[in-house]
């Protein structure tokens, strides 16, 4: 049970994701509802790899028959991570060029084009 | 034959249509230039006639997009005035969708089984 | 070391250098960029075109990366591929020429058309990434690779159409708008990416197709991943991107954005056919995709109609347009697990399907450029202060006809084609189908007989009595697109038989897909 409480963190980041994604006005708290939905995404991809009681997957430093945590999922991860930062600097700086035109950061003053 | 591409239900080929058009295009301009008799030249004939009102100069006859089927978009209301207000260009209905359609994917797959 | 079995690579990695290369020579010579750009894309256009050679006359291949010989797929006789791997069959060259020969004239319609703008070196560089990521997502035969690759397009896609963001707000909106939309995409992408690594430990398509089991967690990750990459491609509803996106990019990124939106429907098509192929309920999934297509060319034919400004209504139609993708795919996924009805109308729907994504990236990105050139000489795209163009931009008024007559299904250019191949066909499967496909392709007339009425028709007004035709270079690449339309439209059959028909059967066939990396299983 408490194995698969990863899991369950999982999908409350995605599930406030969604929220402030569906339901916040703002841009800057748009930019964080994709950031909480990548957390969640990368939590679901570390944990997918996690063994009881492993330990890291360094082959040189391990004692013989000790288990190990998948090291894939966190080369992914990882690589997942670095994604995120260009995205979310990408975002924040086309939110601002927004605010320098716009003068404001409400979803529902920014809809110039529509229709 | 080149150019010959099969459809299931029959073919398609540009190059007999081609040929097809050039010759029904020749019999078309053949009758053309046969005249017409009762056309004269230099009288009222080959004037413009807009129900009696004035010419109006040619800069000013330009009919802008906006004008050009109009009578649709107006018989076409009621199917209209709900499809531009769905566009509303609000990035939070844009995620919405996503996630709308997304769960009704989810369900239709899972319950199809 | 044979350097023709690194083609595959060569053709990521020249644009990928180059792509870098770009903002140094910048520093040096402001000019020389779009001449680099230029030249990387050619070389890429030419290798992508012997490989496709190679392809056809040869079979599907296989690059694997770090490996000691390319072709090796299962090292020290492994029973599945651990390395990242390209795996470039019969569908992915066909579509890995899309990108190559539009990109390659993106760049060098950017040659005149940018010009006056400032930070060309950054542009450049990231038309060169968008470009790799393109090719990336069609070439890769691995899982995370093409989520990576995914991301790289999405990026690049949103620097550029924000690239006038500086000194407009609308550019700026729109990017952010993709890039929320995007992120999503991906991230779920990512999510049924994890789904499959819990479940079989591996992220190989190959690997994973051949031993996907249609579980419950198999059926979550294809709930995911056809929304998200059917939104990417401009699938109606989810399709508001795509206007705002395509209207506020500079011309020669909104002919490369179409043809992003394809490799992401190629994306789609590929998750479908080569990973879960017949374990999937071909019917429920069929139609879900036939629907798409269904309301993806109605809607976005009469949203069309009504629009004002010119790239703005195209946008709609490219929209329009990908419901004939989706239809003709779609009905050739509903018969899948029927091989008579396969045989009789489904491989000719998915021919017509197929078919109608070249044609569609190459009439659509003319139409887009004439679209440009209209912009680059009277500063709007507000079809209601165009007016009389024709008198002083012939070359344009020709290019925008041979587009217009494509897109709308006129005989003979390249979109009649590929229209007849869906109308025939899917009248089989469902007679109704058949039919909205015609109305709209009406209605898509309809709505470019306004476009050319008011931009072109008419007397010569006063403000555009300056107006001349557009420079050489964008002349050339219009030209380039108009040659390949009337090629395309009086020999379709050559294009059918030796292009579209082995992508379609690659699709069908997973286990030629499979065993390409796998080895004769």
């Amino acid at each position: 049970m408490i194995g698969n409480f990863p899991y369950v963190a999982v999908v409350i980041f995605i599930g406030l994701g969604i929220y402030t994604l569906m339901f916040k006005k703002n841009l800057i708290k748009i930019a964080i509802g994709v950031v909480l939905i990548e957390n969640g995404v990368n939590l679901f991809l570390i944990t997918l790899g996690y063994r009881k009681g492993a330990i890291a997957p360094i082959y040189t430093q391990a004692p013989s028959g000790q288990a190990m945590v998948l090291p894939t999922p966190q080369a992914l991860t990882l690589t997942s991570i670095v994604i995120g930062i260009a995205t979310t600097a990408l975002i924040l700086s086309v939110a601002m060029m927004i605010y320098k035109h716009y003068g404001t950061l409400d979803t529902d003053q920014v809809r110039r084009l529509r229709g | 034959m080149l150019g010959l591409l099969e459809t299931g239900s029959g073919f398609w080929s540009a190059i007999i249509w081609i040929v097809v058009v050039l010759v029904i295009g020749s019999i078309v301009i053949y009758i053309r230039n046969k005249g017409e008799d009762s056309y004269k030249k230099n009288t009222e004939q080959d004037k413009p006639f807009i129900s009696g009102n004035p010419e109006k100069s040619k800069e000013e006859s330009h009919l802008g997009a906006s004008h050009i089927y109009w009578g649709f978009t107006e018989a076409l209301k009621g199917y209209y005035n709900p499809l531009v207000k769905m566009h509303t260009g609000n990035i939070n209905d844009y995620s919405g969708w996503i996630i709308v359609i997304t769960v009704i994917i989810l369900i239709m797959v899972g319950v199809s089984g | 070391m044979n350097l023709s079995n690194h083609i595959p690579i060569l053709i990521v990695a020249i644009p990928l250098l180059a792509a870098f290369l770009v903002p140094l020579i910048g520093r040096i010579n402001k000019k020389a960029t779009g001449t680099l750009t230029t030249l990387a894309l050619s070389v890429s256009l030419i290798l992508t075109i012997t490989l496709a050679v190679k392809i056809l006359t040869v079979g599907p291949q296989a690059y694997v990366f770090g490996a000691t010989s390319p072709s090796l797929t299962l090292p020290s006789g492994l029973k599945f591929p651990i390395r990242i791997m390209f795996q470039i069959d019969a569908m992915g060259i066909f579509m890995g020429l899309i990108t190559a020969v539009v990109s390659f004239v993106g760049a060098v319609y950017s040659l005149v058309f940018m010009k006056q703008h400032s930070g060309l070196d950054k542009y450049y560089s990231l038309l060169l990434l968008l470009t790799v990521g393109m090719f990336g997502m069609e070439f890769t035969g691995d899982m995370f690779n093409f989520f990576v690759f995914l991301e790289i397009a999405s990026i690049a896609s949103v620097a550029l159409i924000s690239f006038r963001g500086i000194d407009l707000g609308e550019p700026a909106e729109a990017g952010f708008k993709y890039m929320v939309v995007s992120s999503i995409s991906a991230l779920m992408v990512l999510f049924a990416v994890g789904i499959f690594y819990g479940q079989y430990d591996i992220l190989n398509f190959a690997a994973i197709a051949s031993v996907i089991k249609y579980s419950q967690l198999d059926k979550i990750a294809l709930g995911l991943l056809i929304p998200v990459l059917a939104m990417k491609a401009g699938a109606v509803p989810m399709h508001m991107w795509t206007p705002d996106a395509y209207s506020e990019a500079p011309a020669p990124i909104t002919m490369m954005l179409v043809a992003t939106s394809q490799a992401s429907l190629y994306a789609l098509f590929r998750v479908v056919f080569s990973l879960y192929n017949i374990s999937l309920n071909a019917l429920t999934v069929g139609w879900i995709i036939i629907i798409f297509g269904l309301l993806s060319m109605f809607i976005g034919v009469t949203m069309a109609i009504i629009q004002k400004d010119i790239k703005r209504l195209m946008a709609y139609h490219a929209v329009s347009q990908t419901g004939y993708m989706f239809l003709g795919v779609g009905v050739g996924l509903a018969v899948l697990a029927n091989p008579v009805a396969l045989n009789q109308y489904g491989i000719t729907a998915m021919e017509g399907g197929i078919f109608h994504i070249m044609n569609h990236a190459m009439y659509k990105g003319l139409l887009f450029l004439t679209a440009g050139a209209l912009f680059f000489r009277t500063g709007t795209k507000n079809l209601d202060k165009m007016g009389g163009l024709a008198h002083s931009m012939k070359y344009t008024t020709i290019f925008f006809i041979i587009g217009a007559a494509a897109i709308a299904g006129l005989p003979p250019f390249n979109g009649f084609a590929s229209k007849l191949l869906i109308y025939e066909s899917v009248y089989k499967f469902n007679p109704l189908l058949s039919i909205i496909a015609m109305v709209v392709s009406i209605l898509t007339l309809a709505s470019f007989v306004k476009v050319f009425h008011s931009a072109f028709l008419g007397p010569k007004l006063p403000q555009f009595k300056e107006v001349k035709e557009v420079p050489r270079s964008m002349v050339f690449a219009m030209a380039v697109l108009s040659c390949i339309i009337i090629f395309f439209g009086l020999f379709p059959d050559l294009i059918v038989k030796n292009l579209v028909h082995p992508a379609v059967m690659s699709l069908i066939e997973q286990l030629q897909y499979t065993g390409t990396v796998l080895g004769g299983m």
